[in-house]
């Protein structure tokens, strides 16, 4: 067996040997979880209906109040305790970005406003704004070109 | 005297004077809460980062250690200490205070091992009356150097590890005691490619296999002639794989091996998932649980071989494998 | 009604994800990326659009319904302004979620300290 074989039978090995969490458990927690803030998503949207603002107002609302909750949560050190119960339900939602956000601001202040807190509070969410800007950019330039040549 | 390929065998072999053992308060909750030397209340020791917070356990850990022995800190001639952190600042701040000429290592977790290796190695070679060795680790500041930020929502794998809050302390000597530290194995770094930091004790079984036989061939030694092998923080995934790597080589240490990473937390009660990890996890669970039974003498002789992974977040991103290490350290009773 | 659609459209989402969280190595930070990055192509096929009118919160509460936003964003912007609109709709759109969630971090940071993980 040369070294690259070698190592290929080890890391299947290792997989057999490492107990993994039960999946259907898991999804089923994470189905109730992000479930739930779903469903206070949707509390929100028909309430702000219900003062008559429009939908993309009320959209609005909804995620400026869920981020708000999150970041609440992550500050008193509840949120970790959702996520570990909860998995990819805490992770999904705009909660989950609240809390990537937050966190790293809370944990890096000690190391300053500006190199701590400035710099690290983007350390998780940076590549989703980095990337779903890019990605609308590109979905754009293309809606653009094929606007312009008469396709669309 | 050179033994074997890797190994060296005292002559006269340097005494482990005194140990001290500082962990937080999750580890004070755990199966050996009740022996280690400082249990902290809040993991911040009085001060106001988790960084500072390691240090100041790296310098209460050695200034209790020299306080059992009555030996002042310009008795020691030199100290070798190291830590999890990048460029080993909670060593370099920790024991500044001491005034002590020091040697700052990395060997990951296993740099008890090293320290331990190194400091009787100089006394053996008499260089000096007393070294000191100490490792430390901690919980918050672990996370942040390799993983996330501590309330960020993420769910830890089963294979991962709980970073021991804590440091140990280790004076060694030619002052009388009744453990004596009679040879050692340097370890190889050994990499058999796996690339899942989750999963450190997969990483570290085959480095801890290798020194572990490379000891028993260049001492001549049957594992039943230790009363216990010790590793640092393999964990339950490791330790099954060190079982069956080194039943490979033909022998069995199933019955003599202990992890001290699965002996200091309650894996079912503190949700420690494979066990505890850390430069520290080794140390005190030296230090508070296998010390005293090699002094009351109901344990002869132990290897002591605490294991490490060599990652850093860079090599992790960049996509390259996980190297281990594993040093031996042979203690007997005397 | 629309509160049961919410429910289970946005847990199975969720649950979907969990199996990419248990059984690959993807870290949390990439799946959050790709989360993004899916709702702004199924957003620009016209699909997930009709898929977040009948979920309502349930499918623009998840990161994917943040990924449809911005597109949603820059394709109005295009209509309105033209070229330049391109660069325009993504941030316009995703302002109150982004600004929302840098600035309470921002808060949350001046009030809260450091804590243990349980």
């Amino acid at each position: 067996m040369n070294k690259q074989q070698q190592q290929e039978a080890y890391k299947n090995y290792v997989k057999k040997k490492t107990p993994v969490h039960s999946l259907p458990a898991n999804m089923a927690k994470a189905f109730v979880t992000g479930g739930i803030i779903c469903t206070i998503g949707q509390f929100i949207l028909n309430f702000c209906k219900g003062q008559g603002l429009d939908k993309d107002l009320s959209g609005g609302w909804a995620s400026m109040i869920l981020i708000l909750l999150s970041v609440l949560l992550t500050g008193f050190n509840i949120y970790p305790s959702i996520a570990k119960w909860g998995g990819a339900g805490a992770l999904v939602p705009i909660t989950g970005f609240a809390n990537s956000v937050a966190s790293p601001a809370i944990e890096y202040q000690k190391e300053g406003q500006v190199m701590g807190i400035g710099c690290k509070i983007f350390t998780i969410a940076g590549p989703v704004i980095l990337y779903g800007i890019f990605s609308s950019w590109a979905l754009g330039l293309g809606y653009w070109i094929l606007k312009i040549s008469g396709i669309l | 005297m050179i033994t074997g390929t890797q190994s060296i065998t005292f002559e006269k072999p340097p005494y482990l004077i005194s140990s001290a053992s500082v962990v937080g308060k999750k580890e004070g909750q755990g199966p050996l809460g009740k022996m280690f030397d400082i249990v902290g209340e809040d993991d911040l020791f009085g001060a106001d980062s988790w960084e500072e917070a390691e240090s100041t356990m790296q310098k209460e850990a050695c200034l209790l250690a020299m306080g059992k022995a009555h030996i002042s800190q310009n008795q020691v001639r030199c100290l070798f200490g190291g830590d999890l952190l990048r460029q080993g600042v909670a060593t370099s701040m920790g024991v500044e205070e001491l005034e002590i000429p020091m040697f700052g290592l990395y060997g990951a977790c296993s740099t008890s091992g090293e320290a331990l290796a190194l400091a009787s190695m100089s006394v053996a070679a008499g260089y000096g009356e007393y070294m000191l060795a100490v490792t430390s680790s901690h919980f918050g500041s672990a996370e942040k150097e390799f993983r996330f930020p501590l309330s960020y929502a993420n769910q830890r794998p089963l294979s991962a590890h709980w970073t021991v809050t804590g440091s140990g302390a280790f004076l060694v000597g030619t002052k009388r005691s009744h453990v004596r530290i009679t040879g050692v194995t340097i370890g190889k770094i050994v990499d058999y490619g796996l690339k899942d930091a989750q999963n450190m004790g997969a990483c570290m079984a085959p480095a801890a296999c290798d020194t572990i036989v490379r000891n028993l061939e260049d001492f001549g030694r049957a594992p039943e002639d230790y009363n216990r092998i010790v590793t640092g923080d393999l964990g339950y995934v490791g330790q099954s794989i060190l079982f069956d790597l080194v039943l490979g080589k033909g022998y069995d240490i199933r019955k003599n091996h202990m992890d001290c990473g699965m002996t200091i937390f309650d894996q079912e009660k503190q949700d420690t998932h494979a066990g505890g990890s850390g430069c520290g996890c080794a140390a005190t669970t030296l230090s508070s649980y296998i010390l005293p039974k090699l002094e009351r003498g109901e344990w002869k002789r132990v290897l002591f071989v605490p294991t490490g992974a060599l990652m850093s977040t860079v090599s992790f991103n960049e996509g390259a494998s996980v190297p281990g290490i594993a040093h031996a350290v042979v203690l007997e009773h005397c | 009604m629309d509160y049961i659609n919410a429910f289970w459209v946005g847990g199975i989402i969720c649950a979907l994800v969990q199996i990419l969280l248990d059984r690959t190595k993807l870290m949390p930070g990439r799946i959050m990326v790709l989360l993004v990055c899916t709702g702004a192509v199924l957003g620009a096929f016209q699909i997930y659009q009709p898929f977040q009118d009948f979920a309502g919160a349930g499918a623009s509460v998840p990161l994917a319904g943040f990924g449809n936003l911005l597109w949603k964003g820059v394709k109005e912007a295009v209509d309105k302004e033209g070229f330049i609109g391109i660069f325009m709709g993504g941030f316009k759109a995703s302002a109150v979620g982004i600004s929302a969630a840098l600035i309470f971090g921002y808060l949350a940071s001046l009030i809260f300290s450091p804590k243990m993980k349980k």
